[in-house]
């Protein structure tokens, strides 16, 4: 009753990834095998799940040879799967061709028809669908004016620069108004001041249309900026899926902590006491780690850059615990003027490298020390992300819910 | 300097190639010329006289005679038209699905397969052709296999007809259609009929808006390719045509070797070449234009 007359409701629309609402699209269960050139097969996908809600933009990410290009070709029709299913709009799409998904895609090359003015090009899906020619002709002025092209629809593809391509490319695949739009690395081959624009501008697309985009890149840069989900896949399985910060701040497998932004990485035992849990390596270096790390069990440590300070004088012993920081001593290899900071490259006692950009209090007087002098550097304990080791996740997690 | 140098590396690259053509291909096409207007000779060879019914002839009036007119020549050389763009439409039909087909193989087949094409070509088109006759005769393969079959009681008449020379035709040139036609289908980026089909082109749209017109310059290459050889062909009609199938190739092989008309038998030649040099501006202008949009 009193719904419709509540002003201007916000929340009215479904959220992004609101669970409540049926996904746009969804992987159950995929497998996809290929014949490999030298006898036996490669499993380009193994067993993948995964949901696009409404609205939402989710990037696949990983290294080349990871299965995001299949994926995306699985869901647009050009692979079928060997098991599991594709599910759009709460339909099953297998056997279904690609001319009859209602998803539209971005290909890597653009694949525009070079025998195709502009115009031509981007009403194509329109003609074939047998739109008639003033709606057809008002769509794609509109689509063209969207992507800054208007009055371009005369000119043939090979008058186009590389970015005027990629637009156009865009304008082709949104004008039949996709439930979901596939990106196969569509900036790859940008230069990177064009790169960075266009991912701006296809987040705004993006939020303009309403329509889901799911986006393939090896680029972690690109998937940072963009999405509101993230999927980073290996070897044809997912490693983790959540928002971009989630894969920043705490990645869940020392795969994606390495894929994923600059740091080092240092497996070894936690030890105790709980109250001062020790993370110590194979090789004897020993890190402070925050309070509730799991006693016992092996684990990963991730050390972003920014983590890293200058370690305040008084940091022996005793008083950098009291004060909850960890201390680390290293020699310096290089350090690197970025602008905002300044970067320091390290080596530990047993080799590691270390990379630390701090920039509070104490971080000029680490600007002094030559190449080869040592330093001492801290970070706060509980900053850190612990990546308990992949083999032990579910006893972690039923130790975990014991306690 | 710069200029001087690109000049006699012109002259360099192009010296032999002008040379040979000047004196062995623009010396005899002279002739050529020059013979179809003058008057043919008693016994072979050219009386140095203005006469040009030799062109009269072709279309039916011979030495400008009104009750002569007889348009055999004319027919002929419709005839001849008529079966070497048919012999163009047998060849595309055959190979264009062949070429889709073998552009789609991997790389090891695909080079095997166009080595097979061309494979024909080892063995002299003489020996092939009269393997044909013995195809075709009556008590040939073709008849004897069918007649087994049961599925003709008697056997066909197919050796010495338009068939036959059309079946021979397609056979010799087929390698000239398939070749330029599976170049600008293998170059063909793939990913252009899935972004088709992608837009929800269906295969047969696809097919229509996308392959077809991208591959239109090796068809076209293709068609001038055995239009040309087919028309002025006088093997193929005169060992399978017999002397039933008569075409313009086999006129000018009389007029030269039998009648000794040689200037009616040059202006027949100078026919020829006019039609098929019409052909090829036009293919020029057409389809050149639209490969260089490609």
């Amino acid at each position: 009753m009193n719904g419709t007359d509540q002003p201007q409701n916000r929340t009215a629309r479904p959220a992004a990834g609101d669970p409540s609402v049926p996904p746009i699209a969804e992987v159950r269960e995929a497998v996809k095998r290929f014949a490999a050139p030298e006898g036996g097969a490669v499993t380009a996908l193994d067993g993948i799940s995964l949901k696009v809600q409404s609205r939402e933009f989710v990037t696949l990410l990983g290294p080349s040879g990871c299965g995001k290009t299949t994926l995306l070709r699985a869901i647009s029709g050009f692979e079928a799967l060997d098991a599991g299913e594709v599910r759009i709009a709460n339909q099953a799409m297998t056997g279904v061709p690609p001319h009859k998904r209602p998803v539209n895609t971005v290909f890597q090359n653009y694949a525009l028809f070079p025998h195709l003015t502009v115009g031509d090009n981007v009403g194509y899906g329109l003609d074939v669908a047998g739109v008639p020619r003033r709606e057809r002709n008002t769509r794609v002025g509109e689509a063209l004016e969207r992507i800054g092209l208007a009055g371009f629809e005369r000119r043939k593809p090979n008058q186009l620069s590389g970015g005027q391509r990629q637009r156009v490319a865009l304008a082709r695949a949104i004008i039949n108004r996709p439930k979901l739009l596939l990106l196969d690395e569509p900036l790859s081959a940008l230069d990177r001041n064009l790169r960075q624009s266009m991912q701006l501008e296809l987040k705004s697309l993006q939020h303009d249309l309403g329509i889901c985009f799911l986006f393939v890149t090896h680029d972690q840069e690109e998937a940072l900026t963009m999405s509101d989900q993230v999927v980073v896949l290996n070897r044809g399985r997912i490693e983790q899926i959540g928002p971009p910060e989630t894969h920043y701040h705490r990645p869940a497998t020392r795969f994606v902590a390495e894929f994923i932004g600059d740091g080092s990485l240092f497996s070894g035992r936690v030890e105790g006491p709980a109250e001062d849990p020790v993370l110590v390596t194979r090789d004897g270096l020993r890190f402070a780690v925050g309070h509730g790390a799991p006693v016992g069990r092996t684990a990963t440590l991730l050390l972003r850059p920014e983590h890293l300070e200058a370690a305040p004088p008084s940091s022996d012993g005793q008083g950098a615990l009291d004060a909850g920081l960890g201390v680390i001593d290293a020699t310096l290899e290089q350090s690197v003027f970025l602008g905002s900071a300044r970067k320091f490259v390290c080596r530990l006692v047993n080799g590691a490298t270390l990379l630390a950009t701090p920039t509070g209090a104490g971080a000029e007087a680490l600007g002094a020390v030559e190449p080869g002098g040592s330093l001492r550097l801290a970070y706060r304990r509980d900053r850190p992300h612990l990546i308990p080791e992949v083999a032990d996740v579910s006893e972690a997690q039923e130790g975990d819910d014991g306690a | 300097m710069a200029l001087r140098d690109d000049t006699r590396r012109l002259a360099i690259l192009l010296g032999p190639a002008t040379l040979f053509l000047g004196i062995c291909f623009l010396g005899p096409l002279a002739v050529m010329v020059v013979f179809s207007f003058l008057e043919p000779g008693l016994y072979g060879g050219v009386e140095w006289n203005f006469y040009h019914w030799n062109y009269g002839r072709i279309l039916g009036w011979a030495d400008g005679e009104w009750e002569d007119f007889d348009p055999v020549y004319a027919e002929i050389f419709l005839r001849s038209v008529r079966l070497a763009l048919t012999t163009v439409l047998i060849t595309l039909l055959i190979c264009y699905p062949a070429a889709l087909w073998v552009s789609g193989l991997s790389p090891r087949w695909r080079t095997s397969i166009v080595f097979l094409i061309t494979l024909p070509f080892f063995v002299s088109l003489v020996v092939r052709l009269f393997a044909w006759v013995l195809i075709l005769r009556p008590s040939g393969f073709l008849n004897s296999s069918l007649l087994g079959l049961g599925v003709i009681s008697e056997p066909i008449d197919i050796i010495f007809t338009e068939t036959a020379v059309l079946i021979g035709m397609a056979y010799v040139l087929l390698p000239f259609m398939f070749l330029p036609i599976y170049a600008s289908v293998e170059k063909l980026d793939r990913s252009l009929a899935e972004a088709s089909s992608d837009l929800g082109g269906s295969p047969r749209q696809t097919f229509l808006r996308v392959t077809l017109p991208l591959t239109l310059p090796g068809i076209a290459a293709g068609a001038v390719l055995v239009f040309i050889p087919s028309l002025g062909n006088f093997i193929v009609p005169d060992i399978l045509g017999g002397a039933k199938v008569l075409m313009i190739g086999n006129l000018v092989e009389q007029q030269f070797l039998s009648a000794r008309n040689w200037p009616f038998g040059a202006a027949l030649s100078v026919m020829i070449m006019v039609v098929m040099f019409l052909l090829i501006l036009v293919y020029l202008r057409r389809i050149g234009r639209a490969e260089a949009n490609a």
